[in-house]
């Protein structure tokens, strides 16, 4: 009723080819960019409801928006390439320490170059940690990658050079320009962020179904099959390595950046890593909209536990809140995997089918 | 001038030994691993969560008990509670996680370990407390000097560590006799074999399960025993459980033995790393000259030394 897929009728390739074949999803795709990127700024400026204050970008959008980014990185390795990676955190950090040390040591290199090397230092050491995937595979795989979170971990807290010999160790991130234009408030720092998501989200979208897309789910099914029909597996296993490891330090350079602005090796820690992974499970394996929606919940989940005795006055002190936060993120993690093992994506696809046959049963 | 220094050769010792002790306490996280990760093929992530909570219960009933009731009897029925507890968390496990989730993959049933994981942190240290908790089940702790007739002074040695290396030796043996001589080890080992063929000879795979997650809690409670006398009761045995990857990897995922010797290499492994590298390296080297071993361990026999081969070629 509210959402069709009969009656397009497409006369070329390229229509035939599109991202959006279906007209309602064009129409709902511009709509929400056109939200995100023009009405809530404009309600930020008019001072209206919670758009008003800088809570919620710094609190919620802009976390939120950098962690899809990241969980868009990994979903590359684990949903569309099938390698378990529990090294996520490291790559992000290593795209943070990268940038920073780039923005530092080389004056007058523009941010969006900074950030793009950050993502290609990244990516190498992301090829360097997936050689092992050319001989092992499943939990195997995940312990060689927690091997790089641990090495790296130490890296970043250890080597004097990665944080410029700070004496604490925590660093600061430069100024945010970009062509002139200084990002310092929380609404400007998050439509730097929301275009990035939204071309790595592009981008992303475009590559999985086009050929490289395409060995990566056909060696995720299958690797022996995938082999015999000619896809080379080293080249599929180490292209997704690469390319995840370079949103991942994508995002960790965002991050460090645009979010904490200054941190510490804790930041990039292997919580981090579950963090993504959640993300990644609780979203949908294999599914950009999942990896969105993945990161609005795992982020959401701890400020609503909080906030319920809040709302519902129950006095309760700051370490059992912090406790039930914890055993209530796990309960619903098991409830997820046990009631809707394909995460939210497959929420999100029954819901259009709702939509679709609304107001008949079937 | 002589080769083998004394002093040095002692020191050298005096680091293996304790490198060895250490490794033993990875080899008891380890052996939980193996058990679960044997009888069902599940990847248990909160096995370093439930010697958290096992020490927990034994600390904190421990210390209330001890003040009303003799010692010994105070001791009993702690670990007695902690056994129930355990009991009951496997019940749980098995009730309410593992059988709703039959037939997932490797990575849902993985993360559902994590998920149990931060569960039992959340309400385990809501119910039992959060802060350091001092353990003394009684085992002595005096420092021992032994071999002084070879070496200058001797070899420092704490009798708490020995007891430990006893208490592990113990557990090993009696899993060993378990899973060789009884009916119900029996039961396990042809689970672990193959899932199928054992429910067709009648074999009920819950109750399996629910034993083997017992058997897992039990020995949990014996690692949270000897950590916490060693280190205390706090939230940093949780870590524990990431350095037995490392230790399973290296003696393979499905073998007793190889979780005790891969156990006692790694500890060793990293001590006299960490001493004779970890000057040069910057130090704070044994976070993850664990899990570099472990790498090379994946990437030369990637079923460790004692696993079964059950990769498939790639």
């Amino acid at each position: 009723m509210f959402y069709r897929e009969a009656g397009h009728f497409r006369d070329n390739y390229q229509a035939d080819m599109a991202l959006f074949p279906i007209r309602e999803d064009r129409i709902g795709v511009s709509l929400l960019l056109f939200a995100a990127f023009v009405a809530v700024p404009l309600l930020h400026l008019a001072r209206i409801g919670p758009f008003s204050g800088d809570y919620l970008f710094n609190a919620i959008l802009i976390p939120v928006l950098i962690l899809s980014v990241a969980a868009i990185g990994l979903n590359v390795l684990v949903g569309y390439c099938g390698q378990i990676s529990l090294g996520a955190g490291a790559f992000m950090g290593i795209g943070a320490y990268a940038a920073y040390n780039i923005a530092v040591r080389v004056p007058g290199m523009p941010l969006i170059g900074t950030f793009l090397l950050a993502g290609g230092v990244a990516a190498v050491a992301g090829v360097l940690f997936g050689i092992p995937s050319l001989r092992i595979k499943g939990l195997y795989l995940a312990v060689a990658t927690l091997a790089a979170q641990f090495f790296f971990d130490w890296c970043f807290l250890r080597l004097g050079w990665v944080t410029n010999y700070t004496p604490s160790g925590s660093v600061s991130a430069p100024a945010l320009v970009v062509f002139g234009w200084e990002a310092d408030k929380p609404v400007e720092r998050y439509l730097l962020v929301l275009t990035i998501a939204a071309a790595v989200a592009w981008g992303i979208a475009n590559l999985v179904r086009g050929n490289i897309g395409r060995q990566w789910m056909a060696t995720r099914d299958m690797d022996i099959a995938a082999e015999i029909i000619g896809i080379r597996p080293v080249e599929a296993k180490l292209t997704a390595f690469a390319v995840s490891s370079f949103i991942l330090g994508l995002a960790g350079a965002l991050w460090a950046f645009a979010n904490l602005r200054s941190w510490e090796p804790y930041a990039f820690s292997i919580d981090r890593s579950f963090q993504l992974l959640f993300i990644v499970i609780i979203g949908g394996l294999g599914s950009i909209v999942g990896c969105f929606l993945g990161a609005a919940f795992i982020w959401l989940l701890p400020l609503v536990v909080e906030a319920v005795p809040r709302w519902l006055s129950i006095p309760i002190s700051a370490d059992a809140a912090a406790n039930l936060t914890l055993a209530a993120f796990g309960v619903l993690i098991l409830l997820t995997l046990i009631y809707e093992p394909h995460g939210l994506a497959r929420v999100w696809s029954i819901t259009k089918h709702k939509l679709r046959r609304w107001p008949f049963p079937y | 001038m002589a080769v083998f220094d004394p002093v040095k050769v002692a020191f050298f010792v005096e680091v293996l030994v304790s490198g060895l002790l250490s490794g033993i306490l990875y080899a008891l996280v380890a052996l939980g691993f193996v058990l679960i990760f044997k009888a069902s093929g599940v990847f248990n992530f909160a096995q370093g969560a439930m010697v958290l909570v096992a020490g927990l219960a034994l600390v904190r009933t421990l210390n209330w008990l001890e003040a009303h009731l003799p010692f010994w009897l105070a001791l009993l029925l702690a670990l007695s509670f902690a056994g129930a507890l355990m009991t009951g968390i496997a019940w749980a496990v098995e009730r309410f996680v593992l059988r709703k989730l039959v037939n997932q993959t490797a990575l849902a049933l993985f993360m559902a370990t994590i998920g149990i994981t931060f569960v039992l942190e959340g309400l385990g240290q809501q119910i039992f407390g959060a802060q350091v908790y001092k353990l003394d089940i009684g085992l002595p702790r005096d420092n021992i000097f032994a071999l002084e007739s070879l070496f200058d002074g001797g070899i420092l040695l704490n009798t708490l560590d020995l007891w430990s290396a006893l208490l592990a030796a113990a557990i090993v043996g009696a899993l060993a006799f378990f899973f060789q001589w009884t009916r119900t080890g029996r039961a396990l080992r042809a689970v672990a074999d193959d899932h199928s063929a054992a429910q067709s000879v009648g074999i009920p795979l819950t109750r399996v399960w629910f034993i083997v997650w017992v058997v897992a809690g039990l020995v949990a409670i014996a690692a949270a025993a000897v950590w916490g006398s060693k280190v205390g009761v706090q939230f940093s045995l949780v870590y524990v459980a990431l350095k037995a990857l490392p230790v399973i990897i290296v003696g393979g995922l499905t073998s007793v033995p190889g979780a005790i010797l891969g156990g006692l290499l790694i500890g060793a492994g990293e001590k006299l790393a960490e001493v004779y590298l970890g000057p040069s390296l910057g130090g704070g080297i044994e976070h993850w000259f664990a899990y570099v071993v472990a790498l090379v361990v994946l990437l030369v026999r990637p079923q460790g030394l004692f696993g079964d081969r059950i990769i498939e070629r790639i």
